[in-house]
């Protein structure tokens, strides 16, 4: 099997080839061009101008990233405790909001977050001030969060249910207490997944373009948003939505790039099970 | 003390991750002419007769079904034979097919989309042809859905035993027969994985599908456009109605699932 | 000097309403080397856990010396204990592992430097502190779990089956190694497992268990010479179980003749268990003894032949160096030394003579006849006689 095997992936080379790696360097020919072809630098150093647009994505981005972070953790640990039957449900529950349409979800939180809307209208039955949330940044992060906490929850899960108990037993054996145990064993076992639910909760939050969109009104302009426009928006300019496609996605190597580095080399051989 | 804190815990973030929902379901079936998603005004089914007899949203929906499932067929077909293939390959060519495999998944989605639309405009001005539609989506979702075959099959191919195939031929079966009838068999469960999540992505995809679609519209697209518009109740029945397919399929599998055995956990990343 | 350190009271201890012990005694003397061997499932870890404190029993009480430990937290306790699988922590290197206690007690680093250094060397690890667990092999992982436990200075060493998962080379030499740790530093070792030669090579006493119950508590060689029971007997090396009657003392009858034996204070026409040991039986020429049988096979063990001898109708195991054919008429001669005579109970007639094992044989042969060459029967045939192989190794 081994020998001709090889020739089996030769037409996803092929495909993978014009579609992802071909793009990848469309991409970067046309942030280096102008529009008549020419070479040019201008479009990078233009991104300079957004700078505040990135700045905000990437605050809000990280703050929705921590607040899932903080919200799912205990969430996770809650649930890997329980018996397995009751786990099953459990994270039933948590995937099947994901099975519907994301822009679903977001336009749920419109009609509930409007001056008018839900929550506003229940504030002033009950005699209290209205409270303006839709169009805020508040609004944004809530969809961020909303949308993308499964993805912290549940490799946190899968982390901490397969955690082998007999360690935290040793841990307890050798005069660990409860928060000790926690600190000290809990959490840096459970690093892998905390680390690939960051990532997969950052990634999408910074390079959104819905839910600033249905949430954050004007004001709250993403890279995402920014991107959309110079392909499908009035601002049409397809060598400058490339270069900020470009700085994004260095941006998020980056980041991905200094996550890696809470995860040492042995758990992450660990870790590397859980894809 | 602890377990009723874990408990109201629990139920505060489900209360988080279902309120919307269930306003949304709520209000479907709200009868009122203004449209109004907050003020109730009784029961009736009026946006669901509305939903039903809108021409796009139908045609949104078949173009929608039709992409998902051959995008799903393709991709698995594709990413099995390439799992296999990349099953046999040395460490080095391994893992650079490995990493392109993973790029799609780490790379913002909006960003694969916008190099998708790059290549496809790029490919009409150079070769002619017709504009984006049918075509760029198709090859964008079984592009965006291969990985995720990849990635159920492989692992399942690591942990068969290496023997088997062998066994099989040294039994006197051959080679293709001793595929179909030993290796296939032992890698199902990823595959149909694998193909399940393809078709799951590719019907619920908006991103990539927004800058490939040019004028063609799908499901997500078509929701996109009314959330942009007019906002209609119609909009809560059709949220309903995508919900309630999902349950139902979702509780079928379980219920299919809970009765092949415990099995092993899924990993429905 | 016989200080007792643990002792566990009527212990009583459930999982999902079955119950695992009942009623459990045990008391355990300070520095001895004890064993908990028996079956799996017989609830010798689960002693152990109790003791460890992971199990909180449903009854009963632990004692620590003198003081009631059963509401006391693992982590307050005195006890360490080696884990089946190790148990090290993956995201710590060997230095942080056997670290670890110490730095939860706030010991300082000069300190913990200088211990960690000692237990490496005790474990022949030196050198290996700054390795990453996974780097380890087996025995080197268990060698840092021991060293791991020590650094903690525990009372009491508890060992859940460390060996299980070990070669059987690496376990022979981590049987003698854990044996001069456990003599050096004279902490009291209270050992599981269920390999009956490990417990009788290791231990001051063994403890056997069955069914959650005690069978009987003594030195290696009172368990092996002066087995209490028919489970006992046969759970401990090889042996022909018979039934007899003890008709006065010293004199049992049994195999339709009449004995000479040690045993006394059974009373009168006593129903008894005769329990002979496969090397104790003498080969002889049939006319000059009692028993006489045929050879029904022989199998070549390296040290001696196992022959299965047909008397009566009763299979006899003999071990021996001199070869004999199939079919053979031989003499079988016991001398009073060789019999052991055990009271009647729950396990006599459990376990008989070496007429089962050739049957199931035939059964399994007749059984792969009819299904000629169906591929499932095979893993299970295999399995079941290289288990019986394995029980007539020992």
């Amino acid at each position: 099997m081994k020998s001709n095997s090889r020739l089996l992936s030769a037409p996803y080379t092929v495909w993978m080839t014009i579609f992802i790696v071909v793009p990848m360097l469309l991409v970067g020919y046309f942030a280096f061009t102008d529009k008549a072809g020419s070479f040019t630098l201008e479009n990078i150093l233009s991104v300079g101008q957004y700078s505040n647009v990135f700045l905000r994505s990437i605050w809000l981005g990280a703050v929705a990233t921590v607040i899932s972070l903080g919200l799912g953790y205990p969430f996770a640990y809650i649930i890997a405790k329980m018996n397995a039957k009751r786990q099953n449900v459990m994270i039933m529950l948590v995937m099947l909001p994901m099975w519907m349409n994301f822009l679903l979800r977001t336009y749920a939180w419109m009609t509930l977050l409007e001056d008018n809307g839900l929550i506003n209208s229940a504030l002033a039955a009950i005699g209290l001030p209205r409270v303006h949330m839709i169009n805020t940044a508040g609004a944004v992060v809530l969809g961020m969060v909303y949308n993308y906490i499964p993805y912290m929850i549940l490799p946190l899960y899968s982390v901490l249910t397969k955690m082998d108990q007999s360690v935290i037993e040793a841990a307890q054996d050798l005069g660990a207490n409860g928060r000790q145990v926690f600190l000290k064993v809990v959490v840096p076992l459970s690093m892998p997944g905390i680390i690939s639910g960051v990532t997969m909760v950052f990634v999408p939050a910074v390079s959104t373009f819905i839910i600033s969109k249905m949430l954050g009104g004007g004001g709250n302009l993403l890279i995402g948003d920014l991107i959309d426009m110079q392909f499908l928006g009035s601002a049409y300019n397809p060598n400058l939505g490339s270069a900020v496609s470009l700085v994004l996605m260095v941006i998020i190597l980056i980041c991905m790039g200094i996550m890696n580095q809470f995860d040492d080399g042995e758990v992450n051989e660990k870790g590397g099970m859980l894809l | 003390m602890k377990k009723i804190g874990g408990r109201i815990y629990t139920f505060l973030i489900f209360l988080f991750l279902y309120a919307p929902i269930l306003v949304l379901i709520v209000f479907s079936f709200n009868d009122t002419d203004t449209g109004s998603r907050v003020v109730w005004g009784g029961f009736s089914l009026r946006w669901y007769r509305k939903l039903f007899e809108d021409r796009l949203i139908l045609e949104a929906l078949r173009n929608t079904l039709v992409i998902a499932v051959v995008s799903a067929v393709v991709s698995t077909v594709l990413g099995t034979v390439a799992a296999i293939g990349i099953n046999g390959m040395k460490r080095l060519p391994r893992r650079i097919m490995m990493s392109i495999t993973n790029f799609p998944m780490v790379n913002p989605e909006i960003v694969t989309g916008v190099s998708l639309m790059l290549l496809f405009v790029s490919a009409v001005r150079l070769f002619g042809g017709r504009s984006l539609g049918m075509g760029s989506l198709f090859a964008a979702h079984i592009t965006f859905c291969l990985p995720y075959v990849i990635l159920s099959v492989l692992p399942k191919l690591r942990q068969m035993d290496p023997n088997l195939y062998e066994a099989a031929q040294d039994l006197g079966c051959p080679p293709l027969k001793a595929f179909f009838k030993v290796v296939l068999p032992e890698i199902m469960p990823g595959i149909v994985t694998g193909m399940i999540m393809a078709f799951t992505l590719s019907i619920d995809d908006f991103v990539i599908s927004y800058f490939t679609s040019g004028t063609t519209q799908t499901l997500p697209i078509y929701i996109y456009s009314m959330t942009r518009k007019r906002i209609s109740p119609e909009i809560n029945a059709l949220s309903t109605v995508m919900f309630g397919a999902v349950m139902v399929l979702l509780i079928i599998v379980n219920v299919r699932n809970g009765r092949e055995q415990d099995g092993p956990k899924r990993q429905d990343l | 000097m016989k200080n007792t350190i643990i002792s566990l009271k009527d212990i009583t201890v459930s999982y999902d309403g079955e119950q695992v012990l009942g009623g459990f005694h045990l008391e355990i003397h300070d520095g001895e080397f004890v064993t908990l061997l028996g079956p799996s499932g017989c609830g010798k870890t689960t002693v152990l856990r109790t003791i460890a404190g992971f199990i909180k029993p449903d009854a009963g009480a632990v004692f620590f010396k003198d003081k009631n430990i059963t509401d006391l937290p693992p982590h307050k306790r005195e006890v360490n204990t080696i884990f089946q699988k190790y148990a090290l922590f993956p995201h710590l290197n060997v230095y942080e592992n056997i670290a670890f206690g110490m730095r939860l007690k706030g010991r300082n680093e000069k300190e913990i430097k200088q211990t960690v250094h000692e237990m490496l060397s005790m474990v022949n690890l030196t050198g290996y502190a700054h390795r990453g667990i996974s780097q380890l092999s087996g025995g080197q992982q268990q060698r840092v779990a021991i060293a791991r436990a020590l650094a903690n200075e525990p009372k009491v060493l508890l060992l859940d089956e460390p060996l299980g998962a070990l070669d059987l080379k690496l376990r022979k030499d981590m049987q003698v190694e854990l044996k001069k740790i456990q003599q050096q530093t004279g902490i009291t070792f209270v050992f599981v497992t269920h390999d009956q030669e490990e417990a009788l090579s290791m231990s001051d006493m063994v403890v056997v268990m069955d069914g959650g119950v005690i069978q009987q508590i003594g030195s290696p060689t009172d368990i092996y010479n002066e087995p209490k029971n028919a489970f006992v007997a046969d759970f401990i090396g090889e042996s022909n179980i018979l039934d007899g009657v003890m008709l006065e003392d010293y004199s049992v009858r049994f195999a339709g003749h009449t004995f000479r034996c040690l045993d006394s204070g059974f009373g009168r026409n006593t129903p008894v268990d005769v329990v002979i040991r496969p090397e104790d039986i003498k080969v002889v020429e049939p006319d000059s003894t009692l028993i006489i049988g045929d050879v029904t096979a022989v199998t070549f063990k390296g040290v001696h032949y196992e022959i299965i001898v047909d008397v009566a109708g009763f299979k006899w195991m003999i071990q021996s160096t001199e070869c004999r054919q199939v079919g053979d008429h031989i003499g079988l001669a016991l001398t009073p030394n060789d019999i052991h005579v055990m009271q009647k109970s729950e396990y006599s007639g459990v376990f008989g003579d070496y007429s089962t094992f050739s049957d199931e044989m035939e059964e399994d042969r007749n059984a792969s006849d009819e299904a000629d060459a169906r591929e499932e029967e095979n893993p299970v045939k295999e399995e079941r006689a290289e288990r019986e192989e394995k029980d007539n190794e020992i």
